[in-house]
């Protein structure tokens, strides 16, 4: 028997984040962005990244796991940091070389945006990615989006096409590992030569892949419109997401977070990022 | 009683090459499946029984004669869609392969899918689900993922669906052909109890005799043509019939025809195995209780 396949970056857990409504913490994240790019002082930082972590610690998630998140976007935290460092002018000219500048603004301003970049993907992967299954999140979105039915956005389709997809990658992933199986059994070689001569070899396994998702494609349909299935018009669902005052509550502390943000800000301005 | 589905001379054929021209699949079909009843359609492959099972669930139309399901007339494509979904409704099909037909993640959202689509009030969505996921002894699987079941589970939970759905009646086109005997067992005993529980009328597509025995009544497919057509014990009461379409009779008929050869007299329609082997030693104590009496004369 396999262990349950988690796709994307979901960690099992049982914390009150994760069992948070869906739709409340896509709302939770979106506010925590816009709180998040609120933040100007010093002191606010503190208390967003004071904040973060006592969201990481909740929720149970091995830090390691947060710092690997930031890893796709080291390019984007360094390149910040080196144009801030670099081309930030100011009043306290620290070092001077040639053309180089480097100024005291310029380090903080660093400084700070690199943690508000590092805050934002902290505040993405612990509400949604690593705390909701890509079920949820797409259950969720299509209630959220409802409204754009009116304007004749398809996005009941849209989830449904995300649901059968979520639903199909292990599938797949059994059928690729079968066809690399058979291939390899006629004597085909994936693992030596050449970038280009490997990539070549793959040919034989896409092939039949798709042949197979179309097959599959195919089939399913039929047996949708066998079960009555004609688009989102008119179809109820079973379990519709309820949201519990625990929920709100959740949201009304992160809007108070941002009052806290706000007020920090004209209070106790201190080392102020621009930009 | 009306019958729940009904075939009048149905032609079908597929484009095929241009070498060989269209290819006749259907050639002048007609039946009648009787509400409640249970019935198998045997064949082997080529002979006519899977593309009769996408006429019957509306995926193609036939060329020429008329078929009607639940009391619809879907003869043509142009049939109005709320026919076609009317029939659908009361007539549900479960599939060969269980990967493909299954939709949602979660056992219990794949089982409520076709509820959702009728547009059912949500309570009513939960009490039918539970009720089907009991009814197929799935209960414990409610929140699992389907991934991780095995075909026969995979099966029941499709079964469930239909059930759900509160069907009239049900066409297995081939559901047990990928499964392991288990799988097979678990899924036979299903179909069967609700067809003589229930009272849905069962269509079940096959190439497993066994299978077929279960039914009321058997309609043999051969060339695109109905070949034979009568009770199991009418149908399996001619082997060299059988034979001769390259079909097979279940196990214990062929023993009793071979033994019957050796001029042993057993009944060729005894499909269980415990009673064929009970007549078989009947026969012999009374073919020895026969020979000693010569021997003493």
């Amino acid at each position: 028997m396999r262990s349950d396949i988690t796709f994307g970056q979901y960690v099992e857990g049982d914390s009150l984040i994760h069992r948070l409504d869906p739709r409340v913490k896509i709302l939770i994240s979106l506010v925590f962005i816009v709180v998040i790019f609120l933040a100007r002082s010093l002191t606010a930082f503190v208390l967003l990244t004071a904040a973060a972590v006592v969201f990481v610690l909740m929720t149970k998630i091995p830090p390691r796991l947060i710092l690997k998140a930031m890893k796709p976007l080291m390019f984007i935290i360094v390149f910040t940091a080196v144009i801030n460092i670099f081309f930030m002018p100011g009043d306290h000219l620290i070092f001077e070389f040639h053309f180089i500048r480097i100024y005291r603004e310029g380090i903080v301003n660093a400084c700070l945006i690199v943690l508000r970049i590092m805050l934002l993907i902290v505040a993405t992967s612990v509400f949604l990615t690593y705390t909701t299954t890509p079920l949820a999140l797409t259950d969720a979105l299509e209630q959220l989006l409802n409204p754009l039915k009116k304007l004749r956005v398809p996005v009941h389709e849209f989830s449904m096409m995300m649901t059968i997809a979520l639903r199909f990658i292990p599938t797949l992933i059994d059928e690729t590992r079968k066809i690399i199986n058979a291939q390899t059994a006629r004597g085909a070689d994936f693992t030596t030569g050449s970038l280009i001569q490997r990539g070549r070899a793959l040919i034989p396994i896409l092939i039949p892949l798709f042949i197979s998702a179309f097959r599959r494609a195919d089939e399913l349909a039929t047996a949708m419109e066998c079960r009555c299935y004609t688009g989102g018009e008119g179809r109820t669902r079973m379990n519709s997401l309820k949201s519990e005052p625990k929920d709100w509550a959740f949201f009304c502390l992160i809007l108070a977070l941002g009052a806290g943000v706000v007020l920090l800000n004209r209070f106790f301005p201190l080392l102020n990022v621009t930009i | 009683m009306n019958p729940i589905i009904k075939a009048e001379n149905l032609t079908f054929s597929y484009p095929g090459d241009e070498e060989t021209g269209p290819v006749r699949a259907l050639d002048g079909v007609s039946f009648e499946i009787p509400e409640g009843s249970f019935t198998a359609i045997l064949g082997h492959n080529g002979s006519g029984k899977s593309t009769l099972a996408k006429l019957l669930c509306m995926v193609n139309f036939p060329d020429s004669g008329r078929l009607w399901v639940a009391g619809r007339e879907i003869t043509a494509e142009d049939a109005a869609e709320e026919d076609i979904l009317a029939a659908r409704r009361d007539v549900g099909m479960v599939f060969q392969n269980p990967d493909n037909q299954i939709v949602a993640t979660i056992v219990e959202e794949d089982v409520a899918f076709g509820c959702e689509n009728l547009g059912l009030p949500p309570a009513e969505i939960r009490r039918r689900v539970d009720e089907a996921l009991a009814d197929v002894g799935m209960t414990e699987f409610a929140r699992r993922q389907t991934y991780n079941l095995s075909g026969g589970q995979k099966q029941r939970v499709a079964i469930a669906g239909t059930i759900a759905m509160d069907r009239r009646c049900v066409i297995f086109d081939e559901s047990t052909a990928m499964l392991d005997p288990v799988g097979r067992r678990e899924v036979m005993e299903i179909i069967e109890r609700l067809n003589r529980k229930e009272g849905v009328t069962v269509l079940l597509i096959t190439h497993h005799m066994n299978e077929a025995a279960l039914a009321d009544r058997i309609l043999v497919m051969n060339g695109g043509k109905i070949y034979l057509e009568g009770t199991p014990e009418e149908v399996f009461g001619r082997p060299e019939a059988m034979w001769a379409a390259g079909l097979d009779v279940p196990q214990t008929t062929e023993l009793a025809y071979k033994l019957q050869k050796a001029c042993l007299d057993v009944p060729l329609t005894l499909f269980d195995p415990a009673s064929c082997a009970k007549a078989v030693a009947d026969a012999v104590t009374r073919a020895k209780a026969g020979a000693g009496k010569e021997a003493r004369r």
